[in-house]
């Protein structure tokens, strides 16, 4: 099943739910025309295509939106699946149950905990986020353990699949905290085989793919402190 | 059900999340051992299987835990495929709605609603009931989608929106009884107000949802705790 009609992604270089939409594209061998939207001025077809949140990512396959990253992974997943396609769930009901437990459990916390860091005012309010992000990750430690089964990533098998790329999607913002405030979130000396994990992620093709350019990542962070700052100020 | 399943549930009556998952095992026609956990006191079965957030619902399936209402859910859906109704549709556009409407429900209704109900300040309160009702408002326009002219969000049957939307039904009802507005308002939402009445009549809604009455009592009780634990703190 699957077809090559017309598929679009809405998202931004930057967004982690985004570049989890393209990986997973990309793993389908599915192309795409992606349209980078500008979040602080919202477009029409954004607007338009995920009227409720007016978030992206947004994939619009025939005509039709798809929103929330976690939906369209799964649809992507499904859409394109059977002979000649890479599986992104596995097959098993409760190693998809556990993948699912453990990137709804990512999404809830880690992005928390990587703004968290970013919105800190003093470096002692920053030490703290960053010890809560320590806290966040040391659960999937031993995750990586059972559903790695020894092998090389989450899914259990050679290349990424679903929890791969649900957590993998925030290495990069992950990187950049490394680069503006010299702290490591997944650290070799506490969660070694996340961080292995991490560095054959990073090298993956479906990484290599959506690698947000040098410095975007980074200017973005800057435009929300700013954003926060002014808000802050206004009060 | 297939001989050698063994289904427990962890479980709290009040909660709604714990609702979902009996919803969903009612609607299955799955057989469970219903354990009732006291939350001021776990148990080690609760404990041991789920580490990470230490709450309820849990589903025991032979042994194996899956947590997280939704990700249970969707396991019950495909773990007993063969046994009852499927909660969501074969067709990939359809479940990625589905689980868009879900994640909806869990992001903006039930956090809203918690607000109206345990927000610190009366103006966070009120703040939580104005959310909720736009949170409904959308919810109406989702049902007109998705139901197509049927009485749910599955269309003919139930789904797995109706079970999550379905889960609240108790809380929400006492909320109607002790805050004496509606919240199901027939002139407001009207699909909405029509599809709880019909929800609720289902057998295998019957079967799971705690009733009215006793959520009411218990909702009272648990206010007169919280005022009487701000009044202690006052002092």
């Amino acid at each position: 099943m699957g077809s090559q009609g017309d598929v679009t992604v809405l998202g931004t270089v930057v967004s982690p739910f985004a570049l989890r939409v393209r990986m997973a594209l990309y793993l389908k061998g599915v192309s795409y025309e992606y349209l980078e939207q500008n979040v602080f001025d919202k477009g029409e077809l954004l607007l338009a295509s995920n009227p409720v949140h007016k978030k992206v990512p947004v994939l619009i396959h025939g005509g039709k939106p798809v929103c929330e990253s976690v939906a369209i992974v799964q649809y992507v997943d499904e859409f394109w699946s059977g002979a000649g396609f890479a599986s992104i769930l596995p097959a098993d009901p409760y190693d998809r149950a556990v993948a699912r437990f453990w990137a709804a459990y990512v999404d809830d916390k880690l992005v928390a905990a990587v703004l968290g860091i970013l919105r800190a005012a003093t470096e002692e309010e920053r030490d703290e986020k960053v010890e809560a992000a320590h806290a966040v990750v040391a659960p999937m430690e031993e995750a990586f353990a059972t559903c790695s089964k020894g092998k090389a990533f989450f899914s259990g098998g050679d290349s990424v699949g679903y929890l791969d790329l649900a957590l993998g999607c925030h290495l990069f913002w992950l990187e950049t905290l490394r680069s503006m405030f010299g702290v490591t979130i997944i650290d070799a000396g506490r969660t070694p085989q996340l961080a292995a994990w991490a560095e054959r992620f990073l090298d993956t093709k479906a990484a290599k793919e959506v690698t947000p350019p040098t410095n975007s990542v980074e200017e973005y962070a800057g435009k929300l402190q700013a954003i926060w700052a002014a808000a802050a100020s206004a009060k | 059900m297939a001989g050698g399943d063994d289904l427990k549930l962890l479980g709290a009556w009040p909660s709604p999340f714990v609702t979902r998952v009996k919803l969903a095992l009612s609607f299955k026609g799955l057989s469970y051992e219903d354990i009732e956990e006291d939350l001021a006191s776990k148990s080690e079965l609760l404990l041991s299987s789920n580490p990470v957030h230490k709450k309820v619902p849990v589903l025991l399936h032979n042994g194996k835990p899956i947590c997280q209402s939704m990700v249970i859910v969707q396991y019950i859906d495909e773990a007993f495929a063969g046994t009852g109704p499927s909660l969501l549709s074969s067709d990939p556009h359809e479940r990625a709605i589905a689980r868009f409407w879900a994640a909806y429900i869990d992001d903006k209704l039930v956090t809203s609603w918690v607000q109206s109900f345990r927000g610190k300040t009366e103006e966070d309160k009120s703040e939580g009931t104005k959310q909720m009702f736009a949170a409904l408002d959308t919810l109406e326009g989702a049902l007109r989608e998705c139901s197509k002219g049927e009485g749910y969000f599955g269309g003919e049957s139930v789904g797995l929106v109706d079970v999550s939307l379905g889960s609240l039904l108790s809380w929400l009802n006492a909320t109607e009884v002790m805050s004496e507005t509606k919240i199901f308002d027939p002139i407001k939402t009207p699909l909405l107000a029509a599809w709880a009445e019909r929800f609720r009549e289902l057998d295998g809604a019957n079967a799971a949802l705690p009733e009215t009455d006793r959520m009411v009592e218990f909702a009272k009780k648990r206010q007169a705790q919280a005022a009487a634990a701000a009044a202690a703190s006052d002092n």
